[in-house]
């Protein structure tokens, strides 16, 4: 009987505190806001300031396609009250932990808005490639033609690409997106997020020119970049650069013979010898190419993850600073 | 025709080159190992001992990256561990070599998660892990060879001793102290090869190259030597053809080798003459058909 009781006791006290929650943390506490991945926590961060405070699940340095929720993780997606996620499938193990971890908070799609890549849109570039290709000596290639829809088959998981914060146009989307939900979970503090998100995008329109500037100067001929993983569609579309990877969408995936030796052959073909490597990739298969093609490696670039504090891309809008010199460097030299 | 599908890739390409040689190296090194684990019905012990060497590989890599030589002492130190380990439990106590060494393995394996976890890395650890066929550099190479070359001496030197270990153990131990020596040189061969070939293949593809081939070949031949032969055929044949098969067809490499071998192991099971399906199915046919002739 008492046993009973002490039971019933725990749980009305469980409730109650469960109640009372969210009602002192609205009055003094920061709204607990969970973002997938560092650049959108270095965001709501820039946006939200003291006002909020942030859990990011894949910090700096981690892939994000391939991270591994831990039970931390999930708690602090249980308790959060805006969870900022960047959509387009990018977080392919994210559904499974938000049920799991019952999360009923509010949920934000950086991407909400973007137009995003289509693969389809990939995939013309690649034949134009092929085209390419075709003009140069090998003839060889003719006859594998067919197999290149298979290619496709297992370059990507999603049917856009999701890397959309790599354009600084939608980086404001992401930012509006963003201040929009802060402001409806933190009502009281909702001109302090616009001022803020007023400043951010001024300084991101501003890092836009000054890149766009810098790519507008390197020669028609030296706008092909090769890269681990094919993260940089929109960046290359907004700056009018070329971007080829031996690996997919996903770091996940796996380079067959075939992408290596079409991706050699076209370097060979139009004498590219920018390579960079990744921050989140592997590092030998790119290694191995550019030993092949006589290309050297320019640099690191940063494609979906921040650097700790102390590296070359602490935030987001260092990390685009960061890409742009070190491609506009190793291209321009 | 041939020359530009078969050849032209490997002409054209350095990364075709070294990705053939690799497989070229594993295949002579590791299949014959594979065949005395077959003969001694190890051949789940190469896939534990291929588990093992995570945790190794693993505090290789935190400590001095991508490098090839932490990776691949790492994997050695704990492979060797745990062969030595299981051994020793079951030399000593009541434990059979397999439950020792499922034990230890899982114990390894678990302290390999374990380590790839909490140091969240740049670079996701299982990715390198299963290593790439196509970025084998020179270094990677050496290696390799290497490896081969003291793995076939060794095989040589213990030929004798090896292959009474698979026919009658007990009358090797009765007669010479070898016994314990020739098992443990074995098996450190066999975490050597593992740790050669996951830079090639990865861990966990490695061992397909070891055990299929040798597999298939029990379908052909009978003598120990025929077996070595044939596995190494088998192995180097199913590299060229998964290779070319990337190639041509946009497969994954590693994948596409071991599938080609698989393949080799499911034709040989179907039509080896030496207890394939399809002879025996012919054989007792015409046993059959003999037994209603007769009255």
């Amino acid at each position: 009987m008492t046993n009973r009781r002490i039971l019933l006791r725990c749980v009305a006290a469980v409730v109650a505190l469960s109640l009372s929650g969210p009602v002192v943390s609205q009055a003094t506490e920061p709204t607990r806001v969970v973002a997938t991945f560092s650049i959108l926590g270095d965001m709501a961060e820039r946006i939200g300031g003291k006002h909020l405070a942030i859990t990011t699940l894949v910090g700096p340095g981690g892939d994000a396609h391939v991270y591994q929720p831990t039970p931390a993780a999930a708690r602090a997606v249980s308790e959060a009250e805006v969870l900022i996620v960047n959509g387009l499938e990018f977080e392919g193990w994210l559904d499974r932990l938000i049920n799991a971890s019952d999360f009923n908070g509010m949920r934000v799609v950086a991407t909400e808005g973007v137009e995003p890549i289509a693969f389809e849109d990939d995939k013309d570039e690649h034949t134009e490639i092929k085209h390419h290709d075709d003009h140069g000596d090998e003839h060889a290639e003719d006859e594998h033609h067919d197999s290149h829809g298979d290619e496709h088959a297992h370059r990507h998981d999603g049917a856009f690409d999701p890397h959309a914060w790599m354009n600084l146009g939608n980086a404001i989307m992401y930012v509006d997106n963003i201040t929009a939900a802060l402001a409806q979970a933190n009502p009281d503090n909702t001109a302090t997020f616009y001022e803020n998100r007023d400043a951010y995008v001024a300084e991101i329109q501003s890092l836009d020119a000054e890149i766009q500037k810098l790519m507008s100067g390197l020669p028609e001929s030296r706008r092909t970049v090769v890269t681990s993983h094919d993260a940089f569609q929109y960046f290359g579309r907004n700056y009018g650069l070329t971007f080829l990877a031996p690996q997919g969408l996903s770091t996940d995936s796996e380079a067959s013979a075939q992408d290596v030796a079409r991706l050699i052959e076209q370097m060979r073909v139009e004498s590219i010898s920018a390579v960079f490597v990744e921050n989140i990739a592997d590092s030998r298969l790119l290694q191995q190419i550019a030993n092949e093609t006589g290309a050297t490696i320019g640099g690191t670039l940063y494609p979906g993850a921040l650097s700790g504090p102390d590296g070359s891309a602490p935030t987001y809008l260092d990390m685009m600073r960061h890409n742009a010199t070190t491609l506009a460097q190793a291209l321009g030299s | 025709m041939i020359w530009e599908s078969v050849v032209q890739p490997f002409y054209d390409f350095s990364f075709m080159r070294r990705a053939l040689l690799g497989c070229i190296a594993i295949s002579v090194g590791a299949t014959p190992i594979g065949v005395f684990l077959m003969l001694r019905r190890m051949s789940l012990t190469g896939d534990a001992m291929a588990h093992a060497i995570l945790p190794g590989a693993a505090v290789g890599y935190l400590v001095a990256g991508l490098s090839l030589g932490a990776m691949t002492i790492g994997g050695l130190i704990a492979g060797i561990a745990v062969a030595l380990l299981s051994g020793f439990v079951t030399r000593v106590t009541a434990l059979r070599e397999d439950t020792s060494l499922a034990s230890f393995y899982l114990i390894s394996l678990a302290l390999g998660v374990l380590i790839v976890s909490t140091r969240g890395s740049n670079v996701d650890l299982m990715h390198v892990l299963f290593g790439t066929v196509l970025a084998l550099d020179d270094t990677a190479l050496i290696l390799l060879c290497s490896i081969t070359s003291l793995s076939v001496l060794t095989l040589a030197t213990l030929f004798r001793p090896l292959v009474l270990e698979c026919v009658d153990p007990q009358f090797l131990r009765s007669v010479s102290r070898l016994s314990a020596v020739t098992h443990f040189t074995f098996l450190v061969l066999v975490v050597l090869n593992l740790v050669g070939g996951f830079h090639a293949l990865g861990t966990l593809m490695v061992v397909g190259i070891i055990i299929l081939p040798a597999a298939a070949a029990r379908f052909w031949l009978a003598s120990i030597g025929g077996l070595i032969v044939a596995a190494i055929s088998l192995a180097m044949l199913s590299s060229l053809i998964g290779l070319l098969l990337s190639y041509h067809y946009s497969l994954p490499s590693g994948p596409a080798i071991i599938l080609v071998a698989g393949l080799a192991y499911g034709m040989s099971l179907l039509f080896g003459p030496l207890g394939g399906l399809v002879w025996q199915a012919l054989s007792r046919q015409h046993f059959e058909s003999r037994k209603v002739d007769l009255p």
